[in-house]
């Protein structure tokens, strides 16, 4: 199964490294995001280090958001996803397969969306980055893990990808409140001990929604 | 073999398949006729496992078509190819390869782009590719694992003089061979030609079902376009 | 089928209502004392609360018939998450307007972010999420799988929502509190507000199933109508 999951990752990966289609709109967005709210919060600019944590992820949201309405796209072109529904296997190994390839493609936007912010918000980061490193890893892996399985339900509806935004974000707000307090934690203060109980609330929601979507999938996938 | 019992389709107040009832003996080549919205189309896919129906059961083989068991049986080819486009020939079939437990070594997938007459070319995106030379990928693509099964749904839509005459021969070939086929075709004479059994689908029935050899071409086109044009 | 199961049940349960209601009304702004510090304003309390209650029931209902559903593939079970959704729906924006109505003169403001009124609107938006589902889904089969995964989702979100703006809160306090115990002289008319909103919940979620119900019957008669064409 572990060697399924490899094929289907690859696949996604091989695809987007060749058109880029999706990393190059979600670089984008991210860092216009990023200029949009830089321009927003005009008035509060000796205070802007405040409102870095809240402005990084919602840019990361929108354009991982971005990555995922992607995401089964080219699986409706040609009914592509038929002919994997054909192969004798766990469908959970397509859940799974895409999931990782939407993280990893989510990552490498934040790390630039990250460097962008800063270049504009004049940060100096180095003893946070360990930290940084681990709860982007752990928030962008909840929020692949119930997107995956909302996109493929958004996918199979009349407004694919406006409704996809709509279903998502009320979803991931737990996400959201504490990838957005642990990045303040440690961004603006030293005490990364309170970083426990944030990372502790992401993992518990990205190990409960990654076995509710595998469980799930297939109901979204048949006909 | 393939038992379908009191099949039904709906899709809301529509129903697209409605008592239908059909055995298929291994080995069996069975041309499916029928007008637009007959619901071949619905008919291949449950029998694929892609839909569920909505009433009636279906055994491929004493499994359900939707199980892993069925599937390794089964190959579908719609006219969709699912192929993904951004991908070469060899990119493609390595990846259902690896899907499928089969051999992803160059050598092999070389010979299967070959057995399609695509040798040569598959080291370039299927973007690329002509219709015909898309549908001919589609097909490697779609009996890759060689099933025992083949369901084409209107196979030939949109192929030229060659794309036509290579599915005819493999067609034949793959019948010769003792697969089973179950073919959706517009073109009567082309499933004529092929097939062992004539089957038309109306209104979500079997309307009419005759063995190849007790009928004449003309004479089925006649009682064909009889039983679709009443009304 | 043109009448409901147990239709008497329904005219027992309005009766109910009616009397319920006029006494719940009594109970609640004559029967129970004047609140210390908010007067009479605390009396919206006894609306506030069981609709939050009955909302999160309607909810509850939704996540069982959901798996039901995607268990046995019974589109009754389908008809019975959408009109509790509905339902619950209506409750919660009780909610969501008589926070602010309360809030306005008692705390100067009206928002606030507690754990209780937050997690009630987003519970709201991600309910309203499933409706915008449902409307987006053509085939009543496909809508059904769909809006239960969600409803699902929804559901075991909720929680985690809840606990994620609370503890959030309790790292950004604010001045607000919120009512903590109950004056036991007051628990006579909280619990028959309860006792009577959830009579109001069973009767409305019955009314709406049976809309649904009927529906489903004619979507069946009219599939009769198209095969005997």
């Amino acid at each position: 199964m572990p060697g399924k999951v490899w094929v289907v990752f690859r696949k996604d990966l091989l695809i987007e490294l060749r058109t880029k289609d999706s990393l190059n709109a979600m670089l984008f967005f991210g860092i216009v995001v990023l200029v949009v709210f830089n321009f927003a919060l005009e008035s509060v600019r000796d205070t802007i280090r405040e409102a870095v944590p809240g402005v990084l992820w919602i840019a990361f949201v929108f354009s991982g958001t971005l990555g995922l309405n992607r995401m089964f796209a080219a699986e409706k072109e040609n009914s592509c996803l038929q002919g994997l529904l054909m192969v004798p296997m766990d469908r959970g190994i397509i859940y799974l397969g895409k999931m990782l390839a939407a993280t990893v493609f989510m990552l490498i936007a934040e790390v630039v969306i990250f460097v962008f912010s800063l270049v504009f918000f004049n940060l100096t980061v180095w003893a946070e980055i360990p930290y940084l490193v681990l709860v982007f890893v752990i928030g962008t892996l909840g929020f692949t893990t119930v997107g995956t399985l909302l996109s493929a339900i958004a996918a199979n509806t009349r407004m694919r990808e406006v409704l996809l935004p709509l279903i998502l974000f009320p979803v991931v707000l737990p996400i959201l409140v504490n990838a957005v307090e642990a990045t303040r934690i440690i961004l603006n203060t030293a005490n990364y001990g309170a970083l426990k109980l944030p990372l502790t609330i992401l993992s518990t929601f990205t190990i409960i929604f990654g076995t509710l979507s595998y469980l799930l999938f297939d109901f979204v996938l048949e006909d | 073999m393939i038992e379908a019992q009191g099949l039904a389709k709906y899709f809301g107040r529509f129903s697209a398949l409605r008592n239908l009832a059909i055995r298929v003996p291994q080995g069996q080549f069975i041309a499916l006729f029928g007008r637009n919205g007959a619901g071949k189309t619905t008919f291949l896919k449950i029998l694929a496992g892609l839909s569920r129906p909505s009433a009636g059961s279906v055994k491929i083989c004493a499994d359900k078509p939707d199980s892993q068991a069925a599937r390794a049986m089964i190959g579908y080819l719609s006219h969709n190819t699912a192929l993904y486009l951004d991908l070469t020939a060899f990119e493609n079939l390595r990846f259902y390869a690896g899907l499928l437990d089969i051999s992803t070594s160059d050598a092999d997938l070389e010979e299967k782009i070959a057995s399609v007459g695509l040798a040569g070319r598959g080291r370039e995106p299927v973007r690329n590719y002509s219709r015909g030379m898309q549908q001919r990928l589609a097909i490697a693509r779609a009996f890759l694992h060689d099933p025992g099964i083949l369901l084409l749904d209107e196979p030939f839509t949109g192929l030229d003089q060659t794309g036509t005459e290579f599915l005819k021969n493999y067609l034949s070939a793959s019948h010769a061979r003792g697969k089973t086929c179950l073919m959706a075709i517009h073109d009567e004479a082309l499933g004529y030609e092929l097939a062992d059994r004539l089957v038309v689908i109306d209104k979500g029935n079997v309307a009419l079902d005759l063995p190849r050899q007790s009928v004449g071409l003309e004479d089925f086109q006649k009682r064909y376009r009889a039983l679709t044009e009443e009304r | 089928m043109d009448q409901p199961k147990y239709k008497h049940l329904d005219a027992i349960l309005g009766g109910l209502l009616l009397v319920g209601m006029i006494l719940a009304l009594y109970m609640a702004f004559i029967g129970a004392p004047r609140e210390r510090t908010m007067g009479d304003l605390q009396r919206i309390f006894y609306f506030h609360v069981p609709s939050g209650m009955m909302g999160l029931a309607a909810f509850a209902v939704n996540f069982f018939a959901s798996l039901m559903y995607l268990i046995k593939k019974d589109r009754k079970w389908d008809s019975l998450a959408l009109s509790a959704t509905e339902v619950g729906l209506m409750f919660l924006t009780i909610v969501l307007v008589t926070g602010p109505i309360w809030a306005k003169p008692a705390w100067f403001v009206w928002w606030t972010w507690s754990p209780r009124l937050t997690s009630s609107l987003v519970l709201w938006i991600l309910y309203l999420a499933y409706m915008l589902v449902r409307n987006y889904v053509p085939d009543p089969d496909r809508r059904a799988v769909m809006s239960a995964v969600f409803g699902i989702v929804a559901f075991v979100d909720a929680p985690i929502v809840f606990f994620s703006i609370r503890w959030w809160r309790d790292n950004h306090p604010s001045a607000m509190i919120e009512t903590g115990d109950l004056d036991p002289l007051m628990r006579p008319a909280f619990y028959t507000c309860i006792a009577v909103f959830l009579i109001l919940l069973v009767y409305l979620m019955r009314r709406r199933y049976f809309l649904e119900s009927a529906r489903l019957e004619a979507e069946r008669l009219e599939r009769l109508v198209d095969l005997a064409r």
